[in-house]
């Protein structure tokens, strides 16, 4: 009863082109995001923070990004991976290699030189669509994959060919504890969202899901291919690369290239596509699905397994995850192939005519 | 000159593989426009059940002979690839039918992770040998037309000689028989296949049976040769850049693509690797592909597409 | 009805289009001149919409030049074509289903939009002005096409007869000088096909935009258009005013050739 837009007129355009313009989720939203700062640092331990929190924030951020390329601009791609590498790579280049430059500096020239990388293998979008992109891109990752391995410069010649980095500080503030890193990344990921939603409900945003849905029509209404993809390219790899410099220094703290393999490139496709395809709140959704989900199993198997009187082995535990993990995937893409953000969206819509439905 | 052909040879039969689990691939996507992400999920669980039921079966049933329990084995293992496709176009095919790709690719993803999970939950995931009897010692051939003569794997002739058995047999499945054409029907237009009375749901459970049989000789002698562990369901990821080569329509461009990125590989490992390091030998393959994408997107033997407005 | 036209400012000359061996296009000639409505028709498969995607850079033909306000091009492109002032609505749909009916017709004002990336993604002034601005007067062309009830409504889910209408404003959106229909008719009832004549002649003489339209209901072509031109097996049969190919025997014995 309380979730109505009645007596909410608007009387200019500007009014209704609000990112949230009904009233209500205006508050909510400002509500979750005081919660997040305020109250969460408050009340959760420290393993929440590093288990589930941390991951859940940046991988929220890399969800994003390849939300802004796939689910916008409908460029399938299988590299995420790659370009969440080249930013942590970069970050920590610039990091080690220049002498007292901002750390928040070194993460978003991390995110740019992810993005120039994006905008090389973005080329072929402009020959290739769908599916053979997506092996395109696979390309970047198995190609990042060997130059982080196997080129001694991009880890500081690291004997073990691990990199690590200590004693982040911005400003004045360290970031040790966990409540500090949690604060962080929700900080920069509450910025870099509005950023997404601001382009995605301008000009260029509607260029991307213009050549998304049609782009022989795109074209001939005068919004050039090659920049509206090459774009898409660039931006969605800021971000993936911003994501994944927080997720090496932050997250990891020290790390090799096998933590941006191209399973973490599927990881991403999965958060986006159960979350919501072209949805800025879908990328929030899957990314804490596909986050939350193997810990859940993890935690609850066992404990199913000792009610019945079996005893799940570690292995048993870990064949299992997989197997649920498949199976849920497969029977999310049968119930909602529209992600979690459509179910979300036809709740509020029901919601709103709740409780006389007709 | 000899080292130059035996690389080239070796590069072949590696390709040979590779054109082996792109079919797999091409198969199914012409079929069903479905890009199959479990393919090499398929051969693992094809080549783990046959690693398992040859060893199994002479305890079952007191069987003495090697070839009678591979050959049990492989009955049975063709079996369980006929029942897993059965299940998957079950569970999930029939109820995806008209999702785009992405959503479809997804779910080939999904059933991989299932796949794996249930083949090791069931045979165990250590690493096991398959023993089909293949000759294992090289022999020494053109001694007299080549300075050194050239060293080649008795094993990997055979290998190739089953596939290509297996593709011709293939070829005529397609070209000659009722359920061929009917596949090649619905690989064109679903649609239009389905209205002139086509069963499409028992066309993708054939076309399923059939990757299946192709996973299961692709997982034997892969397996036979290297052992079955779980890093053969990574070669679908080997197998991509082939497909894209060869075209994603084309069961002659799987093949030829197989055979250059076998070759492509070798080459490269061989001749460039000691110039920028090792271990060159996957992304090579991708950036050939990427290469050729970006000059003849349809690949080399796939439709080229026309945009009609 | 004869009315007074502008001066020419298209020209196709000679232009011929095969797809492979398959001559879409035979050495056609024909030209457009300022503030008319310029009808072409034919059988099916006679090359109009082939026509229509010359024209605005879709085919690239292998023979021949258009000439635009004076200036020859030999390769059109989309993109230049809309740049000059050339939109086009689609035979087969092709809105942006993904999108609500405002931002489709607002991607129709992208190429007036100056703000960049960067401005755009901080809703930085000059973006947030802009893109009031533009909202605006894509509220002028739904209330014009009087769609104002579905316009946050996907136009995946519109009727037909409605995304014609959304086709139309999305061209119209540009401001064209120019404005290629492609069977903007076909599939739609008696009183659909007058809302949309309405339109069709509404746009023509409120805002003085030249209209090349393909259309197969010759009562209608007849009617609204002020010169038209006749294509059969991708050659040109006939063309003039209207009453002058009504009475042209080999446009009747080509195309209306059943009637007789």
């Amino acid at each position: 009863m309380l979730y109505r837009e009645n007596g909410q007129f608007k009387t200019s355009y500007a009014a209704d082109q609000q990112i949230f313009a009904i009233a209500q989720d205006r508050w909510a939203i400002l509500a979750i995001i005081v919660f997040a700062l305020v109250g969460v640092p408050l009340l959760v331990d420290e393993y929440l923070f590093r288990a589930i929190l941390i991951p859940f924030l940046i991988l929220s951020l890399a969800a994003l990004g390849v939300n802004i390329l796939v689910g916008y601009c409908g460029q399938i791609t299988l590299g995420a991976g790659a370009f969440m590498a080249v930013g942590a790579y970069a970050a920590y280049n610039f990091h080690i290699r220049i002498d007292g430059l901002p750390l928040l500096v070194s993460f978003l020239l991390g995110g740019c030189t992810a993005a120039a990388v994006g905008i090389v293998f973005g080329i072929p979008s402009l020959r290739v669509r769908g599916l053979y992109l997506a092996v395109a891109t696979l390309a970047a990752q198995f190609f990042t994959d060997w130059v982080f391995l196997r080129v001694p410069w991009f880890t500081n010649n690291a004997s073990s060919g691990s990199v690590s980095v200590a004693n982040l500080q911005i400003l004045s503030w360290r970031i040790e504890t966990p409540v500090d890193k949690y604060l962080l990344c929700l900080t920069i990921l509450v910025v870099f969202a509005l950023l997404a939603k601001n382009m995605t409900r301008c000009a260029i945003g509607r260029q991307w899901m213009a050549i998304r849905d049609m782009d022989v029509a795109a074209e001939v209404i005068g919004i050039r291919p090659l920049f509206a993809k090459l774009s898409a390219f660039a931006v969605s790899s800021f971000f993936v690369g911003t994501a994944g410099a927080l997720w090496g220094f932050v997250h990891l703290a020290s790390w090799e290239p096998a933590a941006f393999s191209v399973d973490r490139s599927f990881q991403l496709l999965f958060m986006v596509i159960i979350g919501g395809l072209g949805s800025i709140m879908g990328s929030f959704f899957g990314a804490a699905f596909i986050v939350i989900l193997p810990i859940a199993l993890n935690q609850f198997l066992p404990a199913i397994g000792s009610v019945f009187g079996v005893s799940i082995s570690t292995a048993g535990v870990s064949h299992a995850e997989l197997i649920i993990f498949g199976a849920l995937i497969i029977f999310f893409l049968i119930k909602e192939p529209h992600g979690i953000a459509r179910m979300w969206s036809t709740g509020k819509e029901k919601l709103r005519l709740w409780p006389f439905p007709h | 000159m000899g080292f130059f052909i035996e690389t080239l040879i070796g590069g072949l039969m590696a390709g040979m593989l590779y054109s082996l689990v792109a079919l797999g691939f091409v198969l199914i996507f012409k079929a069903s426009g479905v890009f199959n992400f479990a393919q090499g999920a398929m051969v693992l669980f094809a080549a783990l059940a046959m690693a398992r039921f040859s060893a199994w079966v002479p305890e079952w049933l007191g069987v003495d002979s090697r070839l009678l329990a591979n050959g049990i084995a492989f009955v049975l293992s063709g079996a369980l690839m006929f029942a897993v496709a059965w299940l998957i176009e079950r569970l999930v095919l029939r109820h995806l039918v008209n999702q785009d790709g992405a959503t479809l690719l997804m779910a080939t993803l999904g059933i991989a992770y299932v796949l794996e999970g249930v083949g090791s939950s069931i045979f165990g995931s250590d690493i096991y040998k398959i023993d089909v009897g293949m000759p294992k010692e090289p022999v020494m051939i053109l001694e007299e037309s080549i300075e050194g003569g050239l060293l080649i794997n008795r094993e990997d002739f055979v290998a190739a000689l089953i596939a290509a058995l297996l593709v011709s047999l293939l070829w005529l499945f397609f070209q000659k028989t009722a359920t061929g054409r009917a596949l090649r029907a619905v690989a064109d237009d679903h649609q239009a296949a389905q209205s002139i009375g086509i069963p499409l749901n028992r066309i993708w459970v054939i076309v399923w049976c059939v990757a299946g049989l192709v996973a299961l000789v692709a997982g034997i002698i892969w397996g036979s040769k290297l052992g079955v562990q779980f890093s053969l369901a990574t070669v679908a990821l080997r197998a991509l850049p082939v497909v894209i080569l060869g075209g994603l329509t084309s069961i002659p461009g799987a093949i030829i693509g197989g055979l250059i990125i076998g070759v492509g590989e070798k080459l490269s490992e061989v001749y460039l690797g000691p110039f920028i390091g090792g271990g060159i030998e996957i992304w090579f393959a991708y950036q050939l592909a990427l290469v050729f994408l970006l000059f003849r997107p349809q690949g080399l033997f796939g439709e080229k597409i026309i945009d009609r407005v | 009805m004869s009315r007074e036209f502008g001066e020419l400012i298209l020209d196709l000359q000679n232009v011929s289009l095969a797809f492979g061996g398959v001559k879409a296009l035979t050495d056609i000639s024909f030209d457009v001149r300022e503030h008319e409505i310029r009808a072409i028709i034919g059988p099916n498969g006679a090359g109009k919409s082939s026509m229509l995607n010359v024209i605005n850079g879709v085919y690239r033909p292998q023979q021949g030049e258009i000439i635009l306000r004076g200036q020859h091009f030999t390769r059109m492109n989309p993109y230049k074509a809309a740049c000059a002032g050339i939109s086009r609505t689609f035979q087969n749909i092709a809105l942006f289903k993904g999108m609500s009916v405002i931002d489709n017709l607002m991607t129709g004002r992208n190429l007036k939009i100056r703000s960049n990336l960067l401005q755009q993604a901080f809703w930085w002034g000059p973006a947030r002005r802009e893109e009031l601005a533009h909202r605006a007067r894509v509220e002028e062309v739904i209330d014009f096409l009087e769609i104002q009830h579905i316009r946050k409504t996907p136009v995946g889910r519109l009727p037909y007869g409605l995304q014609k209408r959304v086709d139309l404003g999305r061209a119209l959106a540009m401001e064209p000088s120019i404005l290629l229909l492609d069977e903007p008719m076909a599939g739609m009832n008696v009183e659909e096909k007058q809302d949309m004549c309405r339109f069709i002649l509404d746009v023509n003489d409120q805002f003085g935009t030249t209209i090349v339209l393909i259309e197969h209901d010759m009562g209608v072509v007849m009617d609204i258009s002020d010169r038209v031109v006749v294509l059969d097996y991708g050659r040109k049969i006939g063309d003039g005013v209207p009453d002058a190919v009504r009475t042209n025997p080999e446009v009747i014995s080509a195309y209306l050739g059943a009637s007789h």
